[in-house]
């Protein structure tokens, strides 16, 4: 067997992830792939700085290779372990902390470091730099909610560092050099568009500012100084003026480098053993600081490592700025000169500027700013020198106003060419995304990103992502993700409650007005869903809308076919005594009720009760002891036990006593979607503790918790959640469960689809493991319950909304006559 | 020819309706569902669903119309007519407001 060549890679960020994955899918066994990491942790997506800074998203949402996966993958990673030195005669590298590795073929990814401008003051404490996770942890650090930042740089990386201190509370000034923002990338009427957008974010912009000196008071920043003199305070500078190579290693080596470090288009250095990759590399005159070039070149080196011969021919780059709120696409060279005529669409009530930029019937520059969505087709088109004079009159207006079409987007993604790019952070095409769907079954976003990487970077190809789901999938696909409430709003159930939340929005018509619902008072769909997730949300401080609720959980029965009711008193852990049972008796006899049934819950239902008859029934119940057993509530219906060790000779803990504890810990908790638990005193599980929304078998050592159980329109087992010791852990484990549905589910979601869309791992980390987490939402429910538990039934009869119960009039025909 | 009599009777204020809610009316036989909008106008529907029969009055009122409880058919307070893809009419009455006096045209229950 040939022996194993070694690989080694010197830099660990985001294009040698990605050659890795590249390499590995191609041929897992080539290599023994050794790492040094100069960072102190594993892959992560450093396109999402941004949104960490903005508190959008947490370190952990961003990393794309843990632990796990190097493990998984046989590979060494060498973190906190920056190389030293690059011995080429014997093919070994050594880092500065002692490790020696020898290897076969070796890649240079050392990315490139901040610009720093050599102004007095540029040493100070408070000067930052926006490239890794330290720079933006420094930066939350900082500014915790407070103070004033200045950010030196208005291209790209600094806005988006701008719009990030910005959202963390910040007062943040932008200053740079040249006239406009991001020259490089807009003209200057866009670049004007993007800086009153950002004046309306609240952000200062100051153009033509020369910074003179970074002023400090005890070795900290205190403030700015320009050269026209003004003076600007804050805590804390980021410079963002842009990035250089690092090639200092490689040029101590040996290996030719310019500003970054030469190589061919095979991505080879002057040494044939030794390729480089990203933001280090400089390739026919040109470095790259954009992550879809560095993802190109790292298929590239996984082709060659494996002995293959593809090339490298430079990337033409396409921008897109992270900033929620502004929608700014540009690529391509929009410099006016001679040959080259515009096309330019304005409108400035919809604040809307696009400019093309054509040279021979091609185009060569597209700059987009407020509408976008073409962004993706210009680009197409520029990178394909495609000759555009058969729709030059109507090429501004997009793709979907090419024949005449209406404008459908779905229409223009139809009409997209199978090699157009989707997701151009990761060089996704649209017949890979198609035939990913069609080969493997896709059906889910998730799916989707885990198999083709499309949407999975940065996130904005999002929706033309699933716009070609609906294509190929047609009806099969139902985009969650984007599935509307209802058709009073465009906003899907998870959008609702994040803004509910964010936004302190603590009344219907609140959400209505502020989340722009297009009916004035919504429907029987969303007024129900709103209800919930507002005393859900705020317990305490949410009055209850009575009329946004569904007959059932307005009367405390359930509505039958005939206009009548049933009536399901509690019964706690399905026990009842001779004197519950005679009272339930007296009332089937005192109002004729014409049915009375066992239900699968262990309870029993009286069912052909009159309406004007409920508060009465309730009254006679409620004398007896009982209390609602709220067979009709979206929230905690019954809690089935079997004897369990009180006489069962098979009995492991004392289940019955357990369901009865639970039971009255949480009854009255409104929940998403109806929640049915049970507690089974052993494995032999007589309770069905393990097809319910919640339960729970006790086994000798303790108890095991089950959850996501369906017997219903779908029936599947539980899964399990962990194994606990004590009854006391039971109830913080399933209390906490439960609370975690309670906040995330959307309203009629059954806790097992609640599961499968956030994914039981998930469930299991956060309850299981999180020791912190699991007693911050047991606390949020037992706070909860303060105001839920409260018997309807009670409160009816003593007199609460009793005009429900009785007509309103009533006529006599033949008076009338 | 009989003339067509209108028969207004007072039947109740409109605050025994709750907003977004409704109240049932027994004339003779029928029952007829008085149902009070967030602006507080004033509609009467027989209180059957032209679909099963259901309790229009047990609904939930929004934007002029009510939701069935029991299949979710969407009903027009004005006309009485489904809504949507589905088919059928319920029968509306003539009902007024005088200040805050319900007033229902008894003559077009027949």
């Amino acid at each position: 067997m040939k022996e194993k060549q070694k690989l080694v890679i010197i830099g660990n960020g985001m294009a040698p992830g990605r050659m890795l994955e590249d390499l590995l899918e191609k041929d897992p066994g080539a290599y023994d792939i050794t790492i040094f990491n100069a960072e102190p942790r594993v892959n992560y997506n450093r396109l999402m700085l941004s949104p960490v800074l903005s508190g959008e998203k947490t370190y952990q949402d961003i990393i794309t290779h843990d632990d796990d996966w190097y493990e998984q993958h046989g590979i060494t990673l060498h973190k906190f372990s920056p190389v030293s030195n690059i011995n080429r005669q014997n093919k070994t590298v050594t880092s500065y902390n002692g490790i020696e590795c020898g290897y076969d073929k070796l890649v240079i990814a050392t990315g490139s470091n901040p610009f720093i401008i050599p102004l007095p003051g540029k040493d100070l404490e408070g000067v930052l730099t926006y490239r890794d996770l330290d720079d933006v942890e420094t930066m939350i650090e900082v500014s915790k909610g407070q103070g004033q930042a200045v950010v030196i740089g208005g291209g790209l990386l600094g806005l988006e560092a701008a719009a990030g201190l910005k959202a963390q509370g910040m007062d943040v000034t932008v200053l740079h050099l040249m006239p406009t923002l991001m020259e490089r990338q807009l003209d200057p009427a866009s670049g004007f568009l993007l800086e009153k957008a950002f004046e309306n974010l609240g952000i200062k912009v100051i153009t033509k500012a020369n910074t003179h000196e970074i002023l400090g008071e005890h070795d900290k920043v205190a403030g700015v100084k320009l050269d026209d003199g003004t003076e600007l305070r804050c805590e804390i500078v980021v410079m963002a003026v842009g990035i250089r190579p690092s090639s200092e290693l490689a040029n101590a080596s040996g290996i030719e480098t310019n500003r970054g470090i030469v190589v061919a288009d095979d991505m080879r250095t002057s040494d044939p053993d030794i390729f480089a990759l990203g933001e280090c590399v400089e390739h026919q005159g040109q470095c790259y600081g954009l992550v879809a070039p560095l993802y190109e070149m790292a298929s590239v080196i996984a082709e060659n490592l494996l002995d293959g011969s593809a090339e490298y021919n430079g990337s033409v780059t396409a921008t897109k700025l992270k900033v929620t709120g502004i929608d700014l696409y540009s690529a391509g060279d929009f410099a006016e000169g001679d040959g080259r005529e515009e096309i330019v669409l304005r409108d400035a009530s919809g604040g809307i500027y696009k400019r093309l930029v054509i040279k021979d019937n091609k185009i060569i520059g597209a700059v987009l700013y407020g509408e976008t969505s073409d962004g993706p087709w210009f680009f197409d088109l520029l990178k394909k020198g495609a000759d555009i004079s058969e729709m030059r009159d109507t090429l501004i207006f997009g793709q979907a106003y090419q024949g005449g079409d209406a404008l459908d987007p779905l229409a223009a993604v139809a009409a997209l060419p199978d090699d157009a790019e989707i997701c151009g952070c990761n060089g996704v095409c649209k017949s890979k995304i198609t035939g990913k769907i069609n080969e493997l079954g896709l059906t889910t976003l998730d799916d989707v990103r885990a198999h083709t990487k499309a949407s999975a970077s940065c996130g904005t190809c999002t929706g033309l992502v699933e716009q070609l789901m609906t294509l190929t999938l047609g009806d099969a696909y139902n985009p969650n993700a984007v599935t509307p409430m209802c058709g009073c709003t465009d906003l899907g159930h998870s959008d609702v409650r994040r803004l509910i939340k964010a936004k302190g929005l603590k009344t219907i018509p609140e959400v209505m007005q502020e989340l722009e619902w297009k009916t004035s008072t919504g429907c029987a769909k969303c007024r129900p869903a709103l209800n919930y997730y507002l005393v859900c949300d705020w317990p305490d401080e949410y009055a209850d809308d009575y009329q946004s609720r569904f007959i059932n959980e307005r009367v405390h029965a359930n509505i039958q076919k005939d206009g009548t009711y049933s009536v399901v008193p509690r019964m706690w852990g399905g026990m009842t005594s001779s004197s519950e049972l005679r009272a339930i008796a007296d009332v089937v006899d005192k109002f004729d009720i014409p049915a009375v049934k066992v239900t699968g819950g262990q309870r029993i239902d009286m069912l052909g009760i009159k309406k004007e008859d409920l508060p009465s029934v309730w009254a006679d119940l409620g004398k007896a002891g009982f209390v609602s057993g709220q067979a009709y509530a979206k929230g905690l219906r019954t809690v089935k036990t079997c004897v369990g060790t009180d006489w069962c000779r098979f009995g492991t803990q004392d289940s019955t006593g357990l369901g009865i504890k639970l039971e009255k810990f949480m009854w009255g908790s409104w929940t998403p979607a109806k929640l049915k638990m049970a507690v089974s005193g052993c494995p032999r599980n007589c309770a069905e503790a393990t097809c319910k929304d919640i339960g729970v078998v006790c086994v000798d050592s303790g108890y095991e918790i089950h959850f996501a159980g369906a017997a219903g329109l779908d029936i599947k087992g539980t899964e399990v959640l962990g194994n606990v010791g004590t009854e006391e852990e039971v109830m913080e484990h399933v209390v906490a469960l439960a609370q975690m549905y309670r906040e995330q589910g959307h309203y009629l979601e059954r806790i097992y689809k609640w599961a499968k869309r956030i994914g039981v791992e998930e469930i299991r980390a956060q309850i299981m493991c999180d020791a912190q987490k699991r007693k911050a939402y047991y606390d949020r429910f037992v706070f909860s319950q303060k105001f839920a538990q409260v018997d309807p039934w009670s409160e009816r009869v003593s007199g609460k909304d009793k005009h429900e119960f009785k007509p309103m009039a009533v006529l006599n025909l033949e008076a009338a006559e | 020819m009989n003339a067509v009599q209108t028969a207004w009777v007072e039947i109740g204020n409109l605050d025994d309706i709750p907003r977004q809610g409704a109240r049932c009316v027994s004339v003779g036989s029928t029952t007829v569902a008085m149902f009070r909008t967030i602006d507080d106008q004033v509609f009467a529907l027989e209180d059957k669903c032209p679909h099963k029969n259901g309790p229009l009055s047990q609904g939930i009122v929004h934007d002029g119309c009510v939701t069935c409880p029991l299949h979710n058919w969407v009903i027009s307070l004005k006309t009485g007519e489904a809504q949507g893809a589905d088919k059928g009419q319920v029968k509306s009455f003539p009902v007024k407001l005088q200040d805050k006096t319900i007033l229902f045209d008894l003559s077009s229950v027949r």
